[in-house]
């Protein structure tokens, strides 16, 4: 117990690295709200399309879905950060995170508004139409509105997921707090700065799990 | 960027040819990972969750309550913390207090009990879902309350929790590739080796080929399992 106390949970480790892992977190915040505004926005904006019924317009959003949710985003982190600079695509890490996780959360937030715009029935956008919206106009105010109910569960829970895949932009040495406590952990030779990354996500995240549980309890009632 | 350079440094055959044989040694240890830890998971999570609804079950005592608190500590934990923290974790951290896993089990331990939280959180609101008269009613034909969840329960949970389940599984699955963090020599690894050794990043394609081709029939799979069930 002693030993865990020491190792784990070492005050003296905690108030050297404190700030470092201040620094860390605010970088994670950083890339959180952005890709997060990203991802959502790119989903949106290809869900409507698709309901736009182009067929080879939506053969292309197939793919790029399918394509996305099926790569681990790992490897689109590095392909994004080690493979395009030989085409002369060479973005700076932070940014390098943000298009990774927007590409890949935008794939995940597609199906979501998809399923949520498929599931409001047809005859609104008929009945929208007949009154003289355009298509956009209708997909603003009737469609969205009433697909926000259907969408909100996974959308949560989905946001969860991004925020929590922020942490592996690490591996392409982004200082963000997951590789500030990697660091600490080396520097400091202790675990307690990767306990305390650990806690930190915990109790940012914590809300969040609770939050998408309860939608999707109160939702699916 | 031009079309030349595309070929030549993401889609070269003479590196992809070269590196394929070691790329197909990483991906089998991906698959030995991911496989083991979606059994264990699986069993460990559906375990869990009979667990948790027995002991709701038996809820007029408050003292069984008491060990509800420690399975809904676990789920959440597991389901807010980010995979790599909790693999970097295993990994780098236990030893520090003597507990020393190799890579590959660190790994297959680690996915094992992200995948057992959410496979809980989904086979317990399956299980819930059903209606209680079913166990009253195999109750009353004399099964054991064991023998009614294992025969009666389940069965029924299982067939709704196979849409959300299959693309928990996958996503989780799909976390398997962090494993090369830790020095795992996984597909991802591999490719890392290969890419920094011929200065050609052909080989991270390639991985990034493998593992699509290995998900995307799941992926698929998945969707399919949805459609069906809400048809």
């Amino acid at each position: 117990m002693e030993s865990l106390i020491y190792n784990f949970f070492n005050l003296e480790v905690i108030l050297k690295v404190r700030y470092l892992l201040w620094l860390g977190l605010q970088v994670t915040l950083k890339l959180s709200f952005l890709s997060l505004f990203l991802a959502i926005l790119l989903g949106l904006v290809l869900a409507v399309l698709r309901h736009l019924r182009l067929p080879l317009l939506n053969a292309l959003i197939i793919v790029y879905v399918d394509l996305f949710r099926a790569l681990p985003t790992i490897v689109l982190f590095m392909l994004v950060y080690f493979a395009w600079p030989y085409i002369g695509i060479a973005l700076p890490r932070y940014w390098a995170a943000v298009v990774s996780l927007t590409i890949n959360g935008g794939a995940y937030f597609e199906e979501i508004f998809r399923a949520g715009i498929e599931s409001i029935d047809k005859g609104q956008t008929e009945a929208a139409r007949t009154l003289g919206l355009n298509f956009l106009q209708t997909m603003l105010s009737v469609i969205l509105p009433q697909a926000l109910r259907v969408v909100l569960a996974p959308a949560t829970s989905n946001s969860l997921e991004l925020i929590k895949t922020t942490v592996l932009a690490s591996v392409i040495a982004l200082p963000e707090l997951m590789k500030q406590a990697e660091q600490a952990h080396g520097s400091m030779a202790s675990p307690t700065p990767l306990v305390m990354a650990a806690i930190i996500f915990l109790v940012m995240l914590w809300p969040l799990v609770w939050l998408a549980g309860y939608l999707e309890r109160k939702l699916a009632q | 960027m031009n079309l030349r350079d595309l070929y030549y440094y993401f889609f070269n055959p003479k590196f992809f040819i070269l590196t394929l044989p070691e790329l197909l040694k990483g991906l089998l240890v991906t698959v030995e990972i991911a496989a083991l830890s979606l059994a264990f998971g699986f069993l460990l999570g559906l375990v869990l969750a009979v667990v948790r609804v027995a002991i709701r079950h038996a809820g007029r005592r408050p003292i069984l309550k008491v060990l509800n608190v420690p399975i809904v500590l676990y789920v959440d934990v597991l389901r807010a913390i980010p995979p790599l923290v909790t693999l970097v974790i295993v990994y780098y951290a236990l030893p520090f207090i003597s507990i020393t896993i190799p890579r590959f089990w660190a790994a297959v331990l680690t996915f094992t009990v992200i995948l057992s939280a959410f496979a809980e959180e989904i086979f317990r609101a399956t299980i819930e879902a059903i209606d209680p008269g079913q166990i009253e009613a195999a109750r009353s034909l004399g099964l054991s309350y064991l023998q009614s969840m294992a025969s009666v329960v389940i069965p029924q949970a299982f067939k709704i929790a196979l849409p959300p389940l299959t693309s928990r599984l996958i996503a989780v699955t799909k976390d398997v590739s962090l494993a090369s963090v830790i020095g795992v020599a996984d597909l991802l690894k591999k490719a890392r080796a290969a890419q920094s050794l011929y200065a050609n990043p052909t080989p991270l394609l390639s991985a990034a080929l493998l593992f699509t081709l290995l998900f995307l029939p799941l992926v698929r799979l998945s969707m399919f399992l949805e459609k069906r069930l809400s048809d």
